[in-house]
C-alpha cells in the first residue's frame, strides 16, 4: 500500500521564524509513514484577520488553504492555534454557502494537530528524539480548548529517551500571547507571561516546550529579557531530535 | 455610573502598576478558582448539568414575551405591582416615583448589578433620599464612592487592611482604639451599623437572581442575609431586574441555582436562597405591605433579536472573569464600566455601542478560559470576535494600521508574491539578528519589545529550504 499523502500546514510563524520546526514536524510524519508533501499555495491561516475582525481576508485565506490541499489524504500542522483555526473556524467562515461549507468541512476532517496527529491518527511506536534533562510543557489554549490536546503531548514525550517531563503550576493558563494582542495590549500581556514564566521557572527544568510558535516566542522572548536560564523550543524539535539549532531567541554563540 | 471604556489602555496600565490592588487580585486563583474546581470536581454530572442549564436558558429565551407576560400575570395576582421599562431613565423615574409616592427617606439595598447599570444610587440621593447599601461588599464600595469591581464580589480589590481603615474613618461614633484587625471583626462592625439601617428604612430595593413565572415570585442568593433583611422589614419592596430573568418554573430554576453557586463561590448552595411573593399576607407575621417588581428592558430586547442573542443566557456567576487572564491582571475597574471581564467585553458594547467601547473585545487573548468554565455555555470568544468585526467595519484606529493590514492581506492572498517577500524580509531580519539570535530594540514592534525581546527568525523560510531539500541541496 502507497503511503499516505501528508500535507504540512507549515504555518506562517515556523514559515518565516523557525523552519526547524517544520522540518522536525516533516521528520515525525514521515516516522509515522506518510510522505510530505508542502504545497507551495499555502501562506497564513488568517487567524491575525480572523481575529481582527476581517473576515473577507479571513475568508479568502480559508478557500486557499483548503484548495491548495486537495490533493492530500492528511493536513498536519505543528500548532494548535493554526489547526483549530482550519478545522473547526473554516467552516464557521463559509456557513451559509453550502457548496463552500461542505468542502470546508470535507477539508477540516482531514486536519490534524501535529502531536494529535502522531498519538492518535497515526500513531508512532517510536519517536527519532532523545533528550537527557528535565523539560516542562505549555498547554496552548486554541489547542487545548478548541481541540483538546492535552495528553497527546505528554503521551508522545514519555517516549523521549531521556526526558523528565516536570509539570508546572498553571501549565493550562494562558501565556499572554494572543496574536496581535501582545503588541496592541503589551502591558496586560505582559503580566499574564511572567506569571507564565515564573510558573515555568518553579519547574526547575532546561526547557519549556509548545506546541504552538506564538506562545513560544513570547515565552523565550520574556525569558531572555529577564536573563533567566531556561529556554524556549517547539516539542516537534525534541520528538524528532532536531536540536541542531540554538533554542527559541538565542543564537549558536550565546545559547545557553 | 459614567463609562470610561475609551481609556481601557491606561486604565489597565495605571491597575498593574497598583501593588495595592495587585495583591488583592492574587487572592483569585486560590479563592473563588480553587472553589470552583474543588466543587465542580465534587459533582459528576455537573457538564450534564450545564447542558441543561443552557437549554433551559435559550429555550426560555426563544419565548421571552410569553414566559414574561406568564410572569406578570401571577406576580400581579400574588399582590405585586409590576412596572415594565424600556430604557434606564424609565427605571430611575419608576422607582423614584414609587418612593415619593410612600414618602421614603432611606431606601436599604440588597446587592443588585441592574442598579448600578441604570445609575440608580445617585439618581435617589440626589432627589435627596438616603440610599444605603446593605451587601458587606457593596457597603464598602458605596462608602468609597467606587463601584464595584466584580460582579459577585464586588470589593474584590480590596484588601482586609483597606476596609480596616475605612471603617475607622466613616464609623467614627464608635471607639477608637477599638479591635477591628479580622474579617470577623469588620463584619460584626458593618453589621451592627446597618442593623440600624435595616430597621428605619422605608424601602428595601433587591435585584433578582430569577423571576418565576408560575409562582410569580423572585429569587435571590446571598451568603449574608442582608437580602432576606432588605425585602422583609421596610414597608415597601421593590424588585428591580431586567427581562431576562424570567425562567418559567421552579424546578427550571432549581437546576439554573444548582450551577449559580457552583460556579460563583465554589458553593453547593448560597447560604441564603430567598423567594419573595408579593406583599405580606393577613396572617404573614413579617413582610412589605407593598411589593413593586420593575422589569427593564434596556436594550435587552435588541439583543434577543441580534447576534448577540446567547450572551443574553448570563446568570451573573462570574466565573468568566475569575477564570480570566486580563481580568486577573488588571481588575474590574479597567473595563471602565458595570459589567467587567468576558461577559462585560460582550455585554458593554450591546449595550453602550461598540465605538466608545471597542478595546473591551479586543483586550482578550481569546484563550477561551471563560468559555471552558460559564455554566450556561456563552460562546464568548465568538461573540467577542462578533465585535471586533463590527468594530472592524467602521474601520480601524489608526491609518498606519489600515494600510498595514491591507498590506499583509494583499500579499498573503498572493503565495507567490508571499514567498519572494517573505525570503527578502527574513533574510534582512536574519541577518541582523544572527549574532544575538533576539532583538532588543526595533523600530516595529514596540509594544513587544517593551517587556519581552523578539527572538529573530532563522534566515530563510522553510519554503524556501524545503524546496532547495527537494532538489538535494543541503540544508
Amino acid at each position: 500500500m502507497p503511503a499516505p499523502h501528508a500535507g504540512l500546514f507549515v504555518t506562517c510563524l515556523v514559515d518565516l521564524m523557525r523552519p526547524s520546526i517544520g522540518f522536525a514536524a516533516a521528520r515525525l510524519i514521515e516516522a509515522a509513514g506518510c510522505m510530505v508533501v508542502v504545497p507551495d499555495r499555502q501562506t497564513c491561516c488568517g487567524q491575525p484577520a480572523y481575529n481582527s475582525g476581517d473576515r473577507a481576508t479571513a475568508k479568502a485565506l480559508a478557500l486557499q488553504t483548503i484548495r491548495a490541499f486537495a490533493d492530500c489524504e492528511y493536513v498536519v500542522a505543528p500548532s494548535g492555534s493554526c489547526a483549530a483555526m482550519l478545522k473547526v473556524h473554516y467552516p464557521r467562515l463559509v456557513s451559509g454557502e453550502p457548496d463552500l461549507e461542505a468542502e470546508a468541512r470535507a477539508f477540516a476532517a482531514k486536519v490534524h494537530e501535529l502531536c494529535t496527529f502522531l498519538a492518535d491518527i497515526r500513531p508512532i511506536a517510536d519517536v527519532p528524539g532523545r533528550y537527557d534533562g528535565r523539560v516542562t510543557y505549555h498547554d496552548a489554549c486554541s489547542g487545548l480548548r478548541e481541540l483538546s490536546i492535552k495528553s497527546a503531548p505528554r503521551r508522545l514525550l514519555a517516549k523521549v529517551p531521556g526526558l523528565k517531563l516536570a509539570e508546572m503550576p498553571e501549565p493550562e493558563a494562558c501565556c499572554g500571547f494572543g496574536g496581535l494582542f501582545a503588541e496592541k495590549y503589551a502591558d496586560i500581556s505582559n503580566a499574564i507571561v511572567t506569571r507564565k514564566t515564573d510558573n515555568a521557572a518553579t519547574a526547575e527544568a532546561s526547557l519549556v516546550l509548545a506546541g504552538d510558535l506564538g506562545c513560544l516566542m513570547n515565552m523565550a522572548g520574556k525569558l531572555t529579557r529577564t536573563g533567566r536560564p531556561l529556554a524556549c523550543r517547539h516539542i516537534a524539535e525534541v520528538l524528532a531530535g532536531e536540536l541542531t539549532d540554538p533554542p527559541i531567541g538565542h543564537s549558536a554563540v550565546s545559547a545557553p | 455610573m459614567k463609562p470610561d471604556t475609551a481609556q481601557f489602555r491606561e486604565n489597565a496600565a495605571a491597575a498593574i502598576a497598583d501593588p495595592r490592588l495587585q495583591s488583592a487580585l492574587a487572592k483569585l486563583p486560590g479563592g473563588l478558582v480553587a472553589q470552583r474546581r474543588a466543587a465542580v470536581t465534587a459533582l459528576p454530572e455537573f457538564e450534564a448539568l450545564r447542558d441543561e442549564a443552557r437549554a433551559i436558558r435559550d429555550a426560555t429565551l426563544a419565548n421571552l414575551a410569553t414566559h414574561l407576560e406568564a410572569f406578570e400575570a401571577k406576580a400581579t395576582a400574588m399582590g405585586s405591582h409590576v412596572h415594565w421599562a424600556t430604557d434606564a431613565d424609565e427605571a430611575r423615574q419608576t422607582i423614584s416615583n414609587i418612593c415619593n409616592t410612600a414618602n421614603a427617606r432611606l431606601v436599604i439595598k440588597g446587592k443588585s448589578m441592574v442598579t448600578e447599570e441604570i445609575g440608580l444610587n445617585a439618581y435617589l440621593q440626589n432627589s435627596g433620599i438616603e440610599v444605603v447599601e446593605s451587601d458587606l461588599g457593596e457597603y464598602i464600595i458605596q462608602k468609597r464612592g467606587e463601584a464595584p469591581s466584580h460582579i459577585i464580589a464586588p470589593a474584590i480589590h480590596l484588601t482586609e487592611a483597606d476596609v480596616e481603615a475605612d471603617f475607622r474613618s466613616y464609623h467614627t461614633h464608635l471607639d477608637r482604639d477599638r479591635e477591628l484587625g479580622t474579617p470577623e471583626r469588620l463584619v460584626a462592625e458593618a453589621r451592627a451599623v446597618l442593623r440600624e439601617k435595616f430597621l428605619n428604612a422605608d424601602v428595601g430595593i433587591t435585584g433578582a437572581n430569577f423571576l418565576i413565572s408560575e409562582t410569580g415570585s423572585s429569587i435571590i442568593v446571598t451568603n449574608e442575609g442582608n437580602g432576606d433583611l432588605t425585602q422583609i422589614l421596610p414597608r415597601i419592596h421593590i424588585v428591580v431586574a431586567t427581562i431576562d430573568k424570567v425562567v418559567p418554573t421552579l424546578d427550571e430554576a432549581m437546576t439554573l441555582l444548582r450551577v449559580l453557586a457552583r460556579s460563583a463561590t465554589g458553593q453547593d448552595m448560597t447560604a441564603y436562597t430567598t423567594l419573595a411573593t408579593g406583599p405580606r399576607r393577613a396572617d404573614d407575621l413579617d413582610g412589605p405591605t407593598k411589593c413593586h417588581i420593575v422589569l427593564i428592558d434596556n436594550g435587552r430586547t435588541e439583543m434577543l433579536a441580534s447576534d448577540m442573542r446567547e450572551a443574553l443566557r448570563c446568570i451573573r456567576c462570574g466565573a468568566c472573569m475569575n477564570h480570566c487572564p486580563v481580568y486577573n491582571a488588571i481588575g474590574g475597574h479597567a473595563y471602565g464600566w458595570v459589567y467587567p471581564g468576558p461577559i462585560g467585553a460582550v455585554l458593554t458594547p450591546a449595550l453602550l455601542g461598540i465605538t466608545e467601547t471597542r478595546h473591551l473585545p479586543n483586550a482578550s487573548t481569546f484563550c477561551g478560559a471563560c468559555e471552558s468554565v460559564c455554566p450556561v455555555k456563552i460562546p464568548l470568544v465568538s461573540l467577542m470576535r462578533t465585535w471586533r468585526e463590527r468594530a472592524h467595519n467602521q474601520g480601524p484606529r489608526t491609518r498606519g494600521a489600515r494600510i498595514l493590514a491591507k498590506l499583509w492581506s494583499a500579499a498573503a492572498t498572493r503565495p507567490a508574491l508571499y514567498h519572494l517577500l517573505a525570503r527578502f524580509a527574513v533574510a534582512i531580519a536574519g541577518a541582523l539578528g544572527r549574532a544575538k539570535g533576539r532583538f532588543r530594540r526595533l523600530p516595529i514592534a514596540r509594544g513587544w519589545l517593551k517587556h519581552r525581546d523578539l527572538p529573530a527568525p532563522q534566515g530563510r523560510t522553510f519554503q524556501q529550504l524545503w524546496k532547495e531539500a527537494e532538489r538535494g541541496v543541503p540544508r
